[in-house]
């Protein structure tokens, strides 16, 4: 007979004493309780997620149902769109925009009586149809859930949630099963590659490492998650930081690393605690530390926050940045896995890398090959934001089509708008139109039509998107954050930047394409690192699939998305205005004029173009019409 | 600018001994310092490198490199407006001129008061939110111009 609170705060000195300790968990768990899995990461806190789940701790204390009733803090449910979302288990009730005021009805009706309240659940917008269940969602219903399995079934602070699921039964498999270099050669059968944006086979990787003769070695996780448009790395460090960790033991077990590093965005605050805990509580567990589970393999594991810098998701840049030094890339070779962290072998890989990694161990490299194309294997978590319908976080098997996430999982376009471009692969991807939406998730599917897989976000953009202007605005974006080193990083992306800005203003000239084309050229070929080499792309795609708006903001000094603000003007259409008066009460600068009951008008010399009025009109009365060309007397 | 206090300078020179000696120290030294300061003064950087043995140049290199680094003092709250790609499809430009608008600050700037900082980030990572905005540690999200004044004005701003 174990003794359970002696366990608790022992160290597992072996596999069996492991699954004993599971065994142990599960016994005592109630299958008959309900548990209320309340999403309170990042998105749905937001949404108030953080007081719904106190509303519903008290509730269950003040109605004494504590034994009946579990309230279940989780990480990122992934429809972040219908946040706070709370599901009902074992039946998996979902309810989504759950408030403060539901939360009585909930329990006096769904819990105690095991009735379904209508108005909180999911409408599907194709049927019109409500959805009780989770796994009928959808949105849910279309992924492959293997890496985010857990997210929403855990408490990420509870190390016992994580191990009750078969958490760290990799680790022990491989402890006494495997030596390092069949971790090695499994990870490789695999064909995973990594998830950070470059796409390198992970397994090579650590191979690399491991054969460098220099010693210590260096294990580094990536979450510098630096791409605006991805939160997958944020989700799965605040929802189920141990799948990280135990990723990252297992691949120092394979390269032999006895220490590490968590290097994490500060922007992350939730993320950080999120680790924070998990480290302590695996050492308290003996999966971190001396002697892992009584074997003589050790392993230590620090955190590094960042302190702001886009560039510091370069390997070469986070090292410097460990290092206490400016975050700035150097050439390579040497290359990190021979000499990196303090001129010593390191390997880096990125959050969701390290996420699929037990998966691997558990189910054999071919197993997980099995899922995905020729060339990538496995499934990939999509940030789907922009103007989408079901905005959150998908995790789909490599192969499927965008069309598929976009449209089948992601629910389309909102307003009855028409698709434009995807955005792949942030500041270093590129915007892929209509036409190539039955491009498959593929690194090597996506790298063709001129964007990069990076790391998986999606923003969509529909028909009111200036493509000029997202090109602007990444350019501005890499301009910002180019360290400086690389002259044509730091002056061309400057060049670049001044370019599409006039263009966006009226002041195109028509040799500003082939200057944009030629500049787009040397900046690849003279940059050192990552960020130079590809921040062109959004500038390239975007002249490639989108020439004609180029055209036309340099030409007829029109912007055909009507977004660009000097190429606009907001006027109000007399015979429908009412004379209300709103718009000049929202204006920030007073610019419709006009007397109550009488049509208004807006004094284009003021105005600032900032829509508010366009938003307030009642009677459709304000409307956007482009600009006539200033004339300028030379 | 006010004196630095000798309670601060004292919680200070704990840091600095903390971590005196370890590998790549700077950097977690300047954010606890920040901690207490709010920024990093000139008095602080001096003590940080005179103790640490490491060149002003070289802090003054690092504290300009990363955006979390500030040389001079901030509001007493601090609005982050996101404009990560999703915020800005969504219409951040038109939350941020509303912003600079009721506040007269614009990005990067500390109102004479020491009330408000405003500042622009890259992305915050809750592009589900966008457009998004964050005033010190809590988030606001699918912010329109309006709602922006309201939840402005609940932090004393109109």
């Amino acid at each position: 007979m174990v003794n359970m609170e002696k366990v608790k705060m022992q160290k597992l000195k072996s596999t069996e004493e492991l699954n004993a300790y599971r065994k142990s968990l599960n016994k005592a768990k109630d299958p008959n309780k309900v548990r209320i899995a309340i999403c309170n990461s990042t998105g749905c806190n937001a949404f108030g997620g953080e007081g719904v789940r106190a509303a519903f701790e008290q509730a269950v204390e003040a109605q004494g149902l504590k034994k009946k009733v579990e309230v279940l803090k989780t990480g990122c449910h992934g429809f972040c769109e219908r946040g706070p979302i709370a599901v009902i288990l074992p039946r998996e009730i979902f309810y989504q925009k759950v408030a403060i005021e539901d939360v009585d009805e909930i329990i006096s009706s769904t819990i105690l009586k095991g009735e379904i309240i209508d108005r909180l659940l999911y409408e599907d917008p194709g049927t019109g149809k409500k959805v009780i269940h989770e796994h009928e969602v959808p949105f849910y219903a279309k992924q492959k859930r293997m890496v985010f399995k857990d997210n929403n079934r855990i408490d990420p602070t509870r190390i016992d949630h994580y191990i009750e699921r078969g958490g760290y039964s990799g680790l022990s498999k491989m402890l006494t099963s495997m030596s390092p270099g069949q971790v090695i050669e499994e990870v490789k059968k695999s064909g995973l590659r990594g998830r950070g944006g470059g796409g390198f086979p992970a397994g090579l990787k650590w191979d690399f490492c491991r054969k460098a003769e220099d010693s210590p070695k260096y294990l580094i996780c990536n979450a510098d998650e630096g791409d605006p448009g991805a939160f997958m790395d944020r989700s799965l460090l605040e929802g189920n930081p141990h799948l990280v960790l135990e990723g990252m033991i297992i691949a120092a077990y394979a390269i032999g690393s006895k220490s590490g590093y968590v290097y994490v965005r500060t922007e992350y605050p939730l993320a950080v605690k999120h680790i924070r805990i998990a480290i302590e509580q695996a050492k308290e567990k003996g999966f971190l530390g001396d002697n892992i589970l009584g074997t003589d393999f050790s392993f230590h594991l620090k955190i590094k926050e960042g302190a702001g810098a886009f560039v510091c998701g370069e390997e070469t840049a986070l090292i410097a940045s460990i290092e206490g030094k400016r975050g700035m890339p150097r050439p390579r070779p040497p290359f990190p896995a021979v000499s990196g962290l303090w001129g010593k072998p390191s390997n880096i890989n990125n959050v969701e890398t390290f996420a699929n990694i037990s998966y691997i161990i558990l189910n054999g490299g071919e197993n997980y090959a099995k899922i995905g194309t020729e060339k990538s294997k496995g499934t990939k978590i999509f940030a789907l934001t922009g103007r989408i319908n079901n905005t959150g976080l998908v995790e789909v098997p490599m192969g499927t089509t965008l069309r598929e996430v976009i449209f089948g999982i992601g629910g389309g376009i909102p307003k009855g708008r028409k698709f434009k471009a995807v955005q792949m692969g942030g500041p270093s991807g590129g915007c892929i139109p209509e036409s190539l939406l039955d491009t498959p998730v593929d690194y090597d599917a996506i790298t063709a039509t001129g964007a990069i897989m990076g790391s998986g976000g999606m923003v969509v953009m529909d028909e009111t998107t200036c493509m000029v202007d997202v090109a602007r605005f990444f350019l501005k974006f890499t301009q910002a954050e180019s360290c400086g080193k690389c002259t044509f990083c730091r002056l061309g992306t400057k060049r670049m930047l001044e370019i599409l800005e006039g263009i966006c203003e009226g002041k195109g000239k028509p040799e500003d394409i082939e200057t944009l084309e030629k500049l787009s050229e040397f900046i690849k070929d003279g940059s050192l690192c990552g960020l130079g080499q590809t921040a062109p792309n959004p500038v390239l795609t975007t002249l490639k699939y989108f020439r004609d708006e180029y055209e036309a903001h340099i030409i007829d000094k029109h912007c055909p998305a009507k977004s660009c603000r000097p190429l606009i003007a907001f006027t109000v259409i007399k015979d429908l205005c009412k004379g209300c008066g709103l718009c000049a009460k929202v204006c920030p600068v007073g610019a419709p004029k006009g007397k109550k009951k009488e049509p208004f008008s807006i004094d284009q010399d003021i105005c600032i173009k900032c829509g508010q009025c366009l938003a307030k009109c009642k009677f459709d009365a304000i409307r956007i019409h482009r600009r006539a060309p200033v004339t300028t007397l030379i | 600018m006010s004196a630095l206090k000798q309670e601060q300078l004292e919680r200070l020179a704990v840091i600095i001994e903390n971590y005196r000696g370890k590998e790549g120290n700077l950097i977690p030294v300047l954010q606890e310092a920040q901690g207490i300061f709010n920024y990093l003064p000139e008095k602080a950087l001096s003590a940080i490198g005179k103790e640490l043995r490491i060149p002003l140049s070289k802090i003054y290199g690092v504290v300009t490199f990363y955006a979390q680094f500030y040389l001079s003092p901030r509001g007493e709250h601090t609005i982050k407006v996101c404009r990560g790609t999703a915020c800005h499809v969504k219409g951040a430009n038109e939350v941020l001129l509303a912003i600079e608008n009721i506040t007269g600050l614009i990005d990067g700037q500390t109102s004479d008061d020491l009330k408000f900082t405003l500042e622009t980030v890259a992305c915050l990572g809750a592009c589900a939110l966008a457009p998004l905005m964050m005033i010190d540690d809590d988030y606001f999200g699918q912010i329109t111009q309006e709602k922006a004044k309201t939840i402005l004005g609940q932090y004393g701003e109109s």
